[in-house]
């Protein structure tokens, strides 16, 4: 396709979670707790405040559609910062320093005065009803030419458990938000780019790894269409195909309004009671709905059911629309008969509502209240497929496909944050902050400076167990053994279900160290790690798999099992070195090199040949 | 050069990027700047520069309907806001203190009541004084004689509590006076003020009859306590559930959002007493917390006061040469009470030495109140008479539910 053509224009927002000691307002610990360790719960109602102009921020007000209570679960990491019941502690310090040495790799200017804002968010997930969040530096510069317009410092929300239920542990997390103007032309080029700032935050080796601690949020727009956000985008290689499936929603959509243009097609306010038309139907939904409203939309047919993503369709959009009402969804008649809706009862539906057959008719079942405001809903979205695309924050579907979520917040949301001071970034300061090392850079260093394949150097500084290999390299120990251990022998031990995370990257170096030691064999690796994982120190481990064996011992035991098997190796040749290195290793329990072994073991069946 | 206004449009930059904004303030050498993005950013002054005055946006004249039908309350507020509102254009938070504004700010209060208001001092609750409490006595009562339904008192929840048994001592009420604040502030959405508010005004227009302080009764939102004025305290500095009924139960409760009133037993009832007021106040008292070491020259600042409670340890003590220096303030015509740091149970001195001795001082011994309860009363009860008898008889009488008959066990 000719993006350029359709006048794609894409930019990308990044959020990525710090791995700090502590989290951004206060002294707990980053860390992410399974939810039934919780240990607390409270319950809380959040309600937006009016601005100046009496208005209510128009994503807090779509929120308030449903009054909610929301529940939240504490930890013992978590504290009353947490709960919304106590002041923020000062900025930290540590989040600013990375965020700093990001704002560094991109050619940025940092702000001299940080000021920390309250960004209304009310849908639960912040106990306090809005986000603190810092500009910290603008003005970056892509190595494609793209702009970085922005990096911010901010907390991370409480993640959702269920409807309303959010657990607090995630909450406070310090969380970089990278973002770039609109300077994004084609799909690919998302992806590239989205990949890059990765690789940079990456750099730091500063940041959370693994599901979900990277976000990209998505903005796409083509000529004629209008800006859309995409949330939550986890998957990196996901990227370039959500951007495709919103060009071609966005272009599916102007094609609809074309022809609802064409058709003269109109939409009218007020629905038609026809629960009664229902009331015999083997529609499970519509048979149990306390009221089922119909609504026409005129000129509608055959486009309410057109495809415009794999597995959306206009429908798809009214539907969401109407669920921010509680419904569960909608029916139309492009779909129907259907979902035990006969040809009779549509054709009766038809008549009642006095739809042609270049109508469609929407039915939306639920109590009343909710039935009525679902078809204002219904409503709403439909006339808006006149102008085309409407202007949406939606989040990401399996896929790549994506679902209405809100409108696109409004700018006037934010206000200072007053319990936390600003903090000044002085020339001095700023002087002294360091571009890390990319991980780009640190590859070719690896290979050049280790002696390691290009493709083993990739791996290694793309690892989360980087530090690990670092740490080793760094106290002598050989780069191919360390990066065997990081690349192969835990991962293996993980895929065997040992809990890897329970190895601390000294445990890692002392095991190393007995090996080069010679205390143990590198065969012994693996088993030395199952150890410690299951809860030995690297002594009792050391002891309890592999007790020493001195050269000379060795010696001594490959000489006694050659002379016990001396027919064996006659018969065998050097053939039987195989099998002997079997019954040596299995008596020395690893606890030797293979390598040494294989060595003597040779020299005895010569000798015995001899 | 134009000197800023705050709400001027400006331009600044920031190395080589042009920003637009909104100029603030100037803060620690740095100007101030809302972005149009909604950040704001400290930047040096020289690269702020001047675009355009824009006039400032007038007040939404938003008149809130109220129901010609409900009881009317009313509302004095003293600071301490429970209803504030933000321009997201610079950011500013200012108090709302009309009813109109009030009733925007919290929903669901204009169908418990109708109310009217009156601001009598927009003061932080640390600032507030015994003339104030006086001014605030007069104001409730002259609602109440006007018809009020009840009264809400906002307050900064600092010294709430003190403010209430002021209250409780120098008014007789057949309503109820409802002393409300929030702990996180009125701005932001999960503010407390909106369940304090709503609760707080459920509870003036029920049955009780006394002054009370209505607020969080734990961390979440469902419900509130009605404290009693003379035994509530702030235990916690930042919690919505910072306060509490101390050595007796509460009152009763307001259960939210359904707003269902639960009153103990010996919560005063409506109509129970008649309106009276006694606002005869005696601000030359003091309160000291006694610790061990302390110089009984310390004691001597109080030279000259009308009253002193004494915070003492465990069950009222003070070290042997502060017995001495107290004894001296007694017989300088200084009335000097003992409370007791514990806060919870009763002060006997008449089981160790140092307490007898502190009694043949002619220190009173301040029964079951906290010691700033203490203190208030104190400075009502020596506002009425200067007679030595009647000073203790009255000190160790309960005058508003501050002196407890018996202390009640699981408490
Ligand atoms: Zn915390």
């Amino acid at each position: 396709m000719d993006y350029d053509a359709i006048g794609l224009v894409s930019g990308l927002e990044i959020h990525q979670q710090l791995d700090t000691r502590t989290k951004l307002f206060c002294g707990c610990p980053t860390v992410v707790r399974p939810v039934e360790e919780h240990n607390g719960e409270f319950c809380r109602y959040l309600r937006a405040t009016a601005s100046e102009l009496g208005e209510i921020d128009r994503a807090a007000e779509e929120e308030m559609k449903q009054v909610r209570r929301f529940r939240y679960l504490a930890y013992d990491t978590t504290c009353l910062v947490e709960n919304d019941d106590e002041p923020p502690s000062p900025l930290n310090e540590e989040a600013l320093e990375v965020t700093l040495e990001v704002a560094r790799t991109f050619g940025m200017t940092p702000i001299e005065q940080i000021h920390v804002m309250r960004k209304l968010v009310i849908d639960g997930s912040n106990t306090s009803g809005f986000q603190r969040t810092a500009l910290v530096a603008v003005g970056g510069v892509l190595p494609n030419g793209g702009v970085v317009e922005s990096i911010c410092l901010e907390e991370e929300a409480a993640q959702r458990v269920e409807e309303s239920c959010f657990s607090l542990d995630r909450l406070g997390i310090p969380l970089v938000e990278i973002t770039t103007s609109p300077c994004l032309r084609t799909p690919e080029e998302v992806q590239e780019t989205a990949a890059y700032i990765g690789m940079v935050l990456r750099s730091t080796g500063k940041v959370k790894r693994g599901i979900g601690t990277i976000r990209q949020d998505l903005n796409v727009s083509i000529r004629d269409g209008a800006r859309v956000e995409i949330k939550g985008v986890q998957e990196l290689d996901l990227i370039a195909e959500v951007v495709r499936r919103e060009v071609a929603r966005q272009q599916g959509l102007l094609a609809i309004r074309g022809e609802l243009l064409a058709r003269g097609a109109t939409v009218e306010d007020g629905a038609t009671d026809v629960t009664d038309l229902f009331r015999g139907t083997k529609s499970s939904v519509l048979k149990k709905a306390p009221v089922v409203l119909a609504l026409r939309l005129r000129g509608f047919a055959g486009l309410v059911g057109r495809e415009l993503q794999p597995g959306r369709r206009l429908g798809s959009e009214l539907s969401d629309y109407a669920k921010k009402c509680g419904v569960g969804g909608i029916f139309h008649t492009d779909e129907l008969p259907a979902y035990g809706v006969t040809a009779d009862e549509v054709a009766r539906l038809r008549h009642e509502l006095g739809a042609a057959d270049e109508d469609c008719v929407v039915l939306v079942a639920a109590p009343r209240q909710i039935a009525e405001c679902a078809v204002r809903q219904v409503v709403r979205r439909a006339r808006l497929a006149f102008e085309g695309v409407p202007e949406e924050t939606r989040k990401m579907l399996e896929g790549g496909s994506s679902a209405y979520m809100r409108p696109l917040p409004g700018a006037a949301r934010m206000y200072p944050e007053t319990d936390v001071l600003p903090v000044a970034i002085t020339p001095e300061r700023w002087s002294a902050v360091r571009a890390p090392e990319l991980l780009t850079e640190r590859e070719k260093r690896y290979a050049a400076e280790y002696d390691l394949s290009a493709s083993t150097a990739h791996q290694l500084a793309y690892s989360e167990r980087l530090p690990l290999f670092e740490q080793a390299v760094g106290c002598g120990l050989q780069p191919g053994l360390a990066s065997r251990t990081v690349l192969a022998t835990l991962k293996e031990l993980s895929r065997d279900g040992v809990d890897i995370g329970l190895i601390t990257d000294d445990q890692v170096i002392a095991v190393l160290r007995a090996v080069e030691a010679e205390r143990a064999a590198k065969e012994a690796v693996p088993d030395l790690l199952r150890a410690v994982a299951d809860g030995a120190t690297v002594g009792e481990a050391l002891a309890a798999c592999a007790p020493a064996v001195t050269g000379e011992d060795l010696a001594a035991i490959v000489k006694r099992i050659v002379a016990e098997r001396a027919d064996f190796v006659r018969e065998r040749g050097m053939g039987a070195l195989g099998p002997l290195m079997g019954v040596v290793m299995a008596e020395v329990r690893g606890s030797a090199d293979g390598k040494k072994v294989a060595g003597l073991l040779k020299d005895a069946i010569a000798r015995v040949l001899g | 050069m134009t000197a800023l206004l705050s709400g001027d449009r400006v331009a600044c930059t920031v190395g080589p990027t042009n920003l637009t904004g909104t100029y603030i303030t100037d803060r620690d050498g740095m100007r101030v700047v809302k972005l149009d993005s909604g950040y704001n950013i400290g930047v040096d002054p020289a690269r702020v520069t001047f675009l355009e005055r824009i006039p400032a946006a007038p007040s939404p004249g938003v008149e809130a309907a109220q129901d010609p039908d409900l009881p009317e309350l009313a509302i004095v507020s003293t600071g301490g806001t429970i209803a504030s509102r933000i321009d997201y254009r610079t950011g500013a938070v200012t108090s709302q203190f009309t009813a109109a504004d009030i009733l925007r700010a919290i929903p669901g209060l204009g169908e418990i009541a109708r109310y009217r208001t009156q601001v009598l001092a927009t003061i932080l609750s640390e600032n507030m004084t015994p003339a104030l409490w006086q001014e605030l006595a007069r104001a409730v009562h002259g609602a109440i004689r006007d018809g009020a339904a009840g009264v809400i008192v906002t307050h900064g929840t600092d010294t709430m509590a003190h403010s209430a048994a002021a209250l409780a001592f120098m008014l007789s009420t057949p309503v109820p006076i409802v002393l409300v604040g929030s702990q996180r502030s009125a701005d932001r959405p999960s503010s407390d003020n909106v369940m304090n508010g709503v609760c707080a005004a459920t509870a003036a227009v029920s049955d009780l009859g006394e002054v009370a302080v209505v607020m969080h009764e734990g961390p979440s939102d469902d419900r509130c306590a009605i404290h009693r004025a003379t035994r509530v305290r702030k235990l916690h500095t930042s919690r919505r559930d910072a306060f509490a009924s101390v050595g007796s139960p509460s009152l009763g409760t307001v259960a939210y959002p359904d707003r269902t009133v639960e009153l103990a037993p010996g919560a005063v009832r409506r109509g129970a007493r008649p309106l009276a007021l006694d606002d005869r106040l005696e601000p030359r008292c003091g309160l000291v917390q006694f610790f061990p070491g302390m110089e009984p020259a310390q004691l001597d600042t109080f030279t000259g006061y009308a009253g002193l409670v004494v915070a003492g340890t465990g069950l009222g003590h003070v070290s042997t040469p502060c017995i001495e220096r107290l004894g001296a303030l007694v017989k300088n015509g200084t009335t000097v009470v003992m409370t007791s740091q514990c806060l919870y149970g009763r002060v006997c001195d008449r089981v160790y030495d140092t307490g007898r001795d502190l009694l043949a001082c002619g220190v009173i011994e301040g029964a079951t109140m906290l010691p700033e309860v203490a203190l208030v009363k104190l400075m009502c009860v020596l506002g009425r008479t200067r007679d030595p008898g009647e000073v203790a008889r009255l000190m160790q009488a309960d005058l508003a539910g501050e002196v407890l008959g018996r202390t009640p066990h699981g408490l």
